[in-house]
């Protein structure tokens, strides 16, 4: 939507083609670029998987949103003479107030939930009183601002300063003791609320004394909701993003077909001192007295094994060629795992080296990805590596899928099993070639 | 509870929305160049190719070309570039 808009600009009619499901979002952006009038043309949901006879059908059949021909929708969109509002565009200014108006505590949780500013579980109302209390917890001027966020790429971002991200840190049920963590998270500027289609989630991993020091939870069920600090934390960096971003509704600033449960809250703590391997942190070129919050893009898929038993090698193999290879894998394992990983000979990083050259496929079969083939497939075309030998290689030769910089590992875990965890999550942005993203580790400290 | 409390709006900034004009149009596509530009979508090549061949047997007079950005939707410098110096108008599809 952003390169139509943009060619509109530079003088070039253009119409935009979209399925009719994505019609409210292709409107709303279009009156966020200014251009409300937008000539958007709709063809019937789905395209993937359509014959091209299909699809010519399609072509020569009936806009589902204008119930126009939507071949004349085209041509009266490319040709038809301007009106006013397509001169001037739309300019205006929207405003969010500091404080709602006052009512019941019943009619608040009410409107919160009909807004769309909550994740639909109850919430701790924000009064003054409860956010001065969060920003006690960092010495940071409540006005500075954090960062800007907006659910996709091609989306407006928003600004939002300390303050309100106390507002939605009191809602969470957090406490100020975690405000620091919270703060980190937000200025990662990478998105819990991403709107794409494939229902991603943010993981969040925490690094240092801070661990201790707020109680957080590296141990049995670290991810999942057995910890106060590990979960508000995580549904506060949550209900942040969808409220500080612009939104996360359905059919508007969020598209996830199947939706994602690792949304509700996805942090923990690093098992630090149970590993046989430095702290993930201390690897990203931090000290190990640092406090840091790591950002893992994805939660699309998990993939579970224990072990490593005597036939890891093939497990780990299946378990990473059955990754939607797009989105590379965040390894959690608990200390039992990584310790007997240690006694057999590897480091983290030869560890990760045997996982990126050992995981291959078919070329044919890596390309037919839907996001390798959507966002990797142009960049491998302009010779960037290692994708465009991927491209090139035969159909039937096995390429690899994965590069070493794209595998993290994290020790976690209780000790009750030996179990691992390879969970969709990138850690240097949304895609390969993301040029959004800050910084995927943010020192906590900075927000003390 | 029926007493009333006020509480603070969880919403962050919007940034103010500069309106922008649409791009004159010409009065009909003949003689024209048109881009068809592949959102790289999953069968968004295929759906471009039968738009080209649409246009090419109901409109010959149009010089249809199809293009791919680098990324679905974003904006593409170097190829709006590209599009503005040859084209005259553009289709983008399809989103999913």
């Amino acid at each position: 939507m952003g390169f139509a808009l943009a060619l509109e600009q530079a003088g070039i009619p253009t119409i935009p083609v979209s399925t009719h499901v994505f019609a409210r979002l292709a409107n709303a952006t279009a009156k966020a670029g200014g251009m409300p009038t937008l000539r958007n043309c709709f063809v019937p949901q789905p395209v993937v998987g359509r014959t091209a006879a299909e699809l010519r059908a399609y072509i020569e059949g009936t806009d589902p949103v204008s119930r126009r021909p939507f071949m004349q929708g085209v041509i009266d969109g490319l040709t038809g003479p301007l009106a006013g509002a397509d001169l001037e565009g739309a300019t205006f200014e929207r405003s969010t107030p500091r404080f709602l108006e006052p009512d019941t505590e019943e009619n608040l949780q009410r409107l919160f939930i009909e807004n769309r500013w909550t994740d639909m579980m109850p919430v701790v109302l924000p009064t003054e009183e409860r956010v001065e209390a969060m920003l006690k917890g960092t010495s940071v001027p409540r006005d500075r601002i954090v960062g800007h966020m907006s659910p996709t790429a091609f989306r407006e971002a928003w600004a939002f300063d300390v303050e309100k991200i106390a507002v939605n840190a009191v809602m969470a049920g957090a406490r100020p003791e975690y405000f620091p963590v919270i703060l980190a998270l937000m200025a990662s500027g990478v998105t819990a609320r991403n709107s794409s289609t494939s229902s991603f989630a943010t993981i969040s991993v925490v690094n240092g004394p801070i661990r201790d020091e707020i109680g957080m939870g590296s141990g049995i069920g670290a991810m999942g909701p057995y910890n106060h600090a590990n979960v508000t934390i995580g549904r506060a960096y949550g209900l942040s993003c969808q409220n500080l971003q612009g939104g996360s509704v359905p059919g508007e600033t969020y598209m996830g077909t199947l939706g994602n449960g690792l949304n509700f809250s996805s942090c923990f703590a690093e098992a630090e001192e149970r590993s046989p391997w430095q702290p993930f942190h201390v690897d990203q070129g931090f000290r190990p007295t640092d406090s840091t919050a790591s950002v893992f893009f994805g939660g699309w898929y998990t993939h579970s094994g224990f072990g490593p038993r005597e036939s890891w090698k093939e497990k780990f193999i299946r378990c990473l060629t059955a990754t939607d290879h797009y989105s590379p894998p965040l390894i959690v394992m608990d200390p039992i795992v990584a310790k007997a990983f240690a006694e057999l000979g590897y480091t983290k990083q030869t560890l990760i080296e045997w996982c990126a050259e050992n995981a291959r496929m078919p070329a044919r079969d890596y390309w037919d990805d839907q996001w390798v083939s959507t966002m990797v497939r142009s960049y491998a075309a302009a010779g960037a590596e290692p994708y465009a030998s991927r491209l090139k290689a035969a159909p039937d030769e096995l390429v690899t899928i994965f590069r070493p910089q794209d595998i993290n590992i994290v020790v976690v875990g209780g000790e009750t099993q030996g179990a691992f965890k390879m969970i969709s999550g990138r850690y240097r942005g949304v895609n390969p070639f993301a040029a959004n993203m800050k910084s995927p580790t943010v020192l906590i400290d900075e927000w003390r | 509870m029926t007493g009333k409390i006020t509480v603070m709006d969880p919403r962050g900034y919007p940034p103010k929305v500069e309106g922008k004009r649409l791009a004159s149009r010409p009065p009909s596509l003949d003689g024209k160049v048109l881009y068809l530009i592949d959102a790289l979508f999953d069968n968004a090549d295929l759906f471009v190719e039968e738009l080209r061949k649409w246009f090419a047997q109901h409109m010959p007079s149009v010089e249809t070309r199809i293009i791919r950005p680098r990324e679905s939707w974003k904006d593409d410098a170097e190829l709006r570039a590209k599009v503005v110096a040859d084209g005259d108008v553009a289709i983008m599809g399809v989103g999913l």
